[in-house]
Parts: C-alpha cells; structure tokens; sequence
C-alpha cells in the first residue's frame, strides 16, 4: 500500500491533476438534474468508446482494399474465433449509438437546454449529430458488400445534382470516375481518421461547456429564463438546493451506460453481425440494395418526392434542416424552458418523431418497388381459378408471364407499387381496364406494344373475374343510359 | 536581477503605448513566416486532393463488349466489361455492366444499368419488355425511355461503333445526371435512337 501511494504522489507530483478532477467531479448539480432523464448523453459518450475499442479491434484484421475488403469480413465472421462477435457489437453499437444521440437530443430539446448560456453546447451537439450519422454511413461503405456498393452509387447520383460543380464532386466522393478500390480507401479514411478525429474533439467541447456551464436544471414552468438574471438564479440553485455531480447524479449514469452496454452485447449475441452481403461485384445486378435502418427514413422520401420537386428537395431539406437546428438557440435564447408551456416544440418533435417512424416503417415493406420475383415465384390464389374459363386461365398465365405480377398484388402476395387486383372489377369496367392495360398511365408502364391482341382479350378475361363474391362487377352507367334510351326506339321500330 | 523581475512591466507600458516590442515583432514575424510556409504546401495539397476531379473527357475510352454476333437481332443482353481506367487492387469493382438492345444488323442501344434516379442497377424483363429498377420502382421501356416511377429521364446511353467485328462503347465514367451522360442526344444520332414514345 505504501509503493501504491508513494507511486500516486510520485505520478500526481508531475501531472498535477487531482485538483481539476476533484472539482469537475464534486461540483455542485442541481438536485433533481440527478434524473433518469440525463443519462442519455454519457451513454453516447460510453458508446463512442466501445465504437473506438471496437473499431481498432477490426482494423487489426480488416483490408481496406475493394479486392479484398469483402473477403476479410467474411473470414471475420467465419473462421477467426470470435471475430463475429466484435463485428456483431461495432455494428449494435452503431445503431445504439445513433439511436441514443437522438434521444438525447430530443431530451436536450424538451428540456429546453439549448437555452442560454448553453447555446453553443447544442450547436456543437449538432455537429456531434452529424458526425455520428456520418460515422454511421461511412461504416455501412466499410461492409463492402452490394448494398455499400450501390449505397455508394446513390451517394454518387445525388451528389452528381448540385448544380455547376456536382459532376467534379462526384469524382471526389468516388477517387475517380466510378466506385472502385479509390472510393474505399477515402472512405476508410474517413471513418477511421478525419470524422472519429473531429468527433472526439467536438465532443472534448461539449463535455467541457457542460461542466463549466453546469448541468440545465429541472425546467419548471413559468421559471423563465433572462440572460441578465440566468447565471445568478442558476448558482443559487445549485448552492441551496444542489448535490455533488458525484456520486449524486454520476450513478445514474453509470448504472444506464452498463445497461446500454449489456444491451448491446445481447442484440450482438442474439441477433449476430450486419452482412455482408453478397460480394459487391457490380456486374451482378440480381440485387435490392438497402441502406441501413438510421437511413431508410430518406429511402422512404426518395421514392415519394414527385420527380420535379427531388432536385430542390435533396439539395435545399438537408441544408434547411441542418440551418433551424443551428439557429434555433439563436431564436429561442430565452424563456420558457418547461415542455408544459412550449405546445409549438411538442408538435414539432411529435410530427420529426411521426414522419420519421411512418417513413421507416414504408421503407421497411418498399411498397413502391416492385417485387422482382413474384412473377415468377408467387402462386396465383386457386380461388381465382377454380371457375375460370379456359381464356380466363390463359390471362392469368399473362398476368404472370408479363411480370404484371411484380406491382400489382393478388391475395396478399406480390408487389405493392400499383393497386392489388384482388376486386379489380368491380371498380373498373372491361374498357378501362384494356385503356389501362394499353395506354398505361397514372405511374403504370404501357404495355401496348408488349401485348397481343389475344393476350390483352385473355388478360382482361381474366382480370373481369376478380370481384368479391356476390358484389357485381363494375358496369358503364353511359352505357345502360344509351341501352335504356335505345330500347324505346327499338320498340318504336318494332310498333 | 532587478531588471529580469520588471520586464513583464516594461513590456506592459511598451504595449499602453501602442509600440511594438521586439520579441512581439519576432512573434508575429514567426506566425507569418508559418502562414507562408504553410500556404506554399496547402497548393500541393490541395492539388493532390483534387486530383481525382477531371473533365469527363479524362475519363472516357473506347471499350470492347465482344463479337458483334453475340448480340443477336431484337435482342436485349447484358454485357459486362473491365473499367478502363482501373487499378490493380479494383478487385471485382473494376467490372462493368451494361444492356446491349441490337435493334437491327447494325443498329445498337447500349445501356448503363444504373437507373437515371439514383443509380441502382435496372434489371431487363424480356417478357414484358421493361426495365425494372428495384430501389424506388423506376421502370423503363425496351428503347430505354422512361415508363414510370421517379426517374425524370429515360436510361443513359452509350455512344458506340463498330470495329473489326466488335462492339465498342465510350465508357469509364459511372453515368450520372451531371457528367455527359445527360448531354446524349436522343434523336436522329446513330447510337442514340429516340428515348419517347
């Protein structure tokens, strides 16, 4: 025990950091900021860490060459002992660590803690935010699989929308004219060097504005804040009513970030590494590229944007959305912190949360692709065949055999890009539906130079046969007009 | 010893009064000294950074796909080619693929794959004569105009020739809406036959 303290005073001597540490860990936090509520950001910061740890670890084995990238992975996964697992955690921790900066965000919004004098904190947050997601993106380019590959290609494709300079920015994503070993290389540049770089630096800032700014207190409504009052209210709190940082508040923290850390370790355990996928060889195009679940939301808004509004969109919502989080200390630098008395936050943190779940969750089932198989591989239900004629059984092997299959769903199996067909007729007449079948039209291709004469009767055939049982089928009101309007006159013929 | 202990004093009162010591003179002189330095190796830098972005021509060459007989008459095939400009760790990336679509004995459309949205690989259907995109359901007729979905233009295009019995395609670059692949045109040019319908 001597040789240990006599090394301490020896060590603290030289270094002289007991002082600093003492008063970082004992200062004063305001009673009830020790909540279950402000653990989210050092489980990020818990997160970060184990993504460090981890990542060096993969480095020690993974070949950041596009020729073999794809072939360490899978000599990761399968034949060095464990090294599944490593991968299994680095890409858990990914999407925890993505999911907790959130949170922590949305918390830091409720709270109103980007309120003065912590402006800057949450603007350095933001940054914080970005980079996490871009740590995020670039790892998924790292899994050099088909889905990084042609991931990168719909980096390349919106990149190439800038105007005047996008072609030149294409070529500096990518190193060169296509995706190639250059583009993995600048990437595993960037996720290992320049953004875990910047982001243990940022977050060195964000830490330090923390402790000398103090921990937001508990916001109380109608306790407003003035930029003339603030520091002084906020230091009679923390003195009259306040604990030491530790252990009063610190213990929370650490009991969240060991159940985060176990929570990665049990989604790594049970559910295994991310991919890779198929070998990212570019000549295979049999494939569904997806991104990876923190990106699907703009999967999702890719696919509804109406053509002309995509350019503008891609290019001014990331810019506008970035600019509103940044000004919003600027905006809202004073008042009310209390969630209780802010609806205009709540709605706008419910519709973020709202559109960003219901996007995910479109992206999830991609009802706007079609399905490539299903032509091919989804039955026709029986049902809808036992009755049919011979032609009609003819135009149902049309429907198949002309891939129609691949958007438009027929007892629940198939695409999902056009209207299930399911009680088609009874909402289309059999001209409509040749007209549509012909003609295309409302996102539907044409298929007029595709089809025979014979195989559109055998298909409209068919297609006339789908309507629930006992609802009659779509009829052409004109039609029975002129019918109606035609009989006198044939009775009048007859007179 | 004297004059050590009231430097900071003569240097405080040098500064009151708006002269300039000599050691912040050599300070500033040093930072300056830095900044020229330090400007003189950014232009290397930045140039070696930039390197990669070239003019289109830079990276455009004429690419053989094989026999032109391999490409039989109302026929769409997929042909793969190696990148012209690859490197030796490319692996599998240096490949290339592209839809050749011979329209008559000498008459050619060659596709890239990457559909015009966001570059996804379209897959050909022959039985319904569609291409397909499955990322954001983009389809595309057999002449490679657009059919539906959210592509704002038809497939891009390849210029190509003929050239002791093989076909050859101008290629090198990933097609994109801002690099030349927007510029084909798309009527009257041998190569390029009419994208609409």
């Amino acid at each position: 025990m001597r040789i240990l303290k006599t090394t301490y005073e020896w060590l603290e001597h030289r270094l002289q950091l007991e002082a600093p540490i003492k008063d970082a860990a004992l200062h004063p936090v305001p009673r009830n900021t020790a909540s279950w509520w402000y653990v989210f950001g050092s489980a990020a910061f818990t997160l970060l860490i184990l993504q460090v740890v981890t990542g060096i670890l993969l480095a020690i084995v993974y070949v950041p060459s596009a020729g073999q990238a794809w072939s360490s992975l899978n000599v990761l996964n399968q034949q060095l002992d464990l090294g599944w697992f490593l991968r299994a955690i680095h890409g858990w921790g990914s999407n925890f660590m993505v999911a907790v900066v959130l949170v922590h965000m949305a918390q830091v919004f409720l709270f109103g803690s980007y309120k003065y004098p912590r402006e800057l904190t949450w603007i350095v947050g933001v940054f914080l935010l970005l980079m996490t997601l871009g740590m995020a993106f670039t790892g998924q380019v790292l899994r050099f699989d088909q889905d990084a590959y042609w991931g990168l290609g719909i980096g390349a494709s919106i990149t190439s929308r800038i105007p005047f300079v996008g072609g030149s920015l294409v070529h500096l994503l990518l190193g060169g004219p296509i995706i190639a070993g250059a583009t993995l290389s600048r990437f595993f540049a960037l996720h290992v060097f320049v953004i875990p770089g910047m982001l243990l630096a940022f977050v060195g800032v964000h830490v330090w504005m923390v402790l000398k700014l103090g921990i937001n207190e508990w916001p109380m409504p109608g306790r407003l804040v003035e930029r003339s009052a603030y520091l002084q209210e906020y230091k009679n709190l923390t003195h009259k009513n306040g604990i030491p940082f530790v252990p009063g508040a610190l213990w929370k923290d650490v009991i969240f970030a060991g159940g985060i850390l176990a929570a990665v370790v049990v989604c790594a355990l049970a559910f295994g590494p991310f991919g890779p996928s198929g070998q990212p060889d570019p000549t295979i195009v049999q494939t569904v590229p997806k991104p990876d679940f923190f990106f699907l939301w703009i999967y999702a808004a890719l696919a509804y944007l109406p053509p002309a509004m995509e350019t503008p969109c891609i290019l001014i919502a990331p810019i506008l959305g970035i600019g509103i989080l940044i000004a919003l200390p600027f905006y809202a630098a004073e008042g009310e912190k209390s969630w209780h008395r802010r609806p205009v936050a709540i709605l706008a943190l419910s519709t973020v949360a709202v559109s960003w779940g219901t996007l995910t969750h479109l992206a999830s089932s991609t009802p706007w692709s079609p399905h490539m198989e299903a032509w091919s591989s989804d039955p026709v239900p029986p049902q809808y065949l036992r009755t049919a004629s011979p032609l009609a059984r003819q135009g149902a092997a049309v429907f198949q055999s002309k891939q129609c299959r691949n958007c438009h769903s027929l007892g629940g199996h198939g695409g999902d890009r056009g209207p299930a067909l399911d009680a088609i007729a009874s909402r289309m007449t059999e001209d409509q539906m040749i007209r549509q079948v012909l003609q295309g039209g409302g996102n539907m291709p044409a298929y007029g130079k595709n089809l025979s004469p014979a195989e559109t009767t055998a298909l409209v055939s068919f297609l006339k046969t789908l309507h629930p049982a006992g609802e009659r089928p779509a009829t052409d009101a004109s039609q029975q007009e002129a019918h109606r309007f035609e009989k006198p006159s044939t009775l009048e013929a007859q007179r | 010893m004297s004059t050590e202990i009231i430097t900071p004093h003569v240097q405080a009162e040098a500064e009151q009064g708006d002269t300039v010591s000599r050691r912040w003179f050599l300070l500033k002189l040093g930072f300056l000294f830095n900044g020229v330095v330090g400007a003189v190796m950014a232009v290397p830098v930045l140039r070696y950074l930039l390197s990669p972005a070239k003019r289109d021509d830079a990276y455009k060459a004429w690419v053989a796909l094989g026999n032109v007989e391999s490409f039989p008459v109302g026929e769409t095939r997929l042909a793969t080619y190696v990148n012209p400009f690859r490197r030796p760790w490319d692996g599998e990336t240096a490949g290339v693929a592209c839809y050749v679509r011979r329209t008559a004995q000498d008459q050619f459309q060659v596709f890239a794959v990457n559909c015009a949205h966001l570059g996804c690989p379209v897959r050909w259907f022959p039985q319904s004569q569609l291409f397909m995109c499955p990322c954001h359901g983009g389809a595309y007729y057999a002449d490679g105009s657009r059919a539906s979905g959210p592509p704002e233009r038809g497939l891009f295009t390849y210029e190509y020739k003929i050239a002791g019995g093989e076909l050859r395609i101008d290629a090198g670059q990933m097609p994109t809406l801002s690099n030349t692949a927007k510029l084909v045109t798309i009527d009257g040019v041998k190569g390029n036959p009419p994208c609409a319908s």
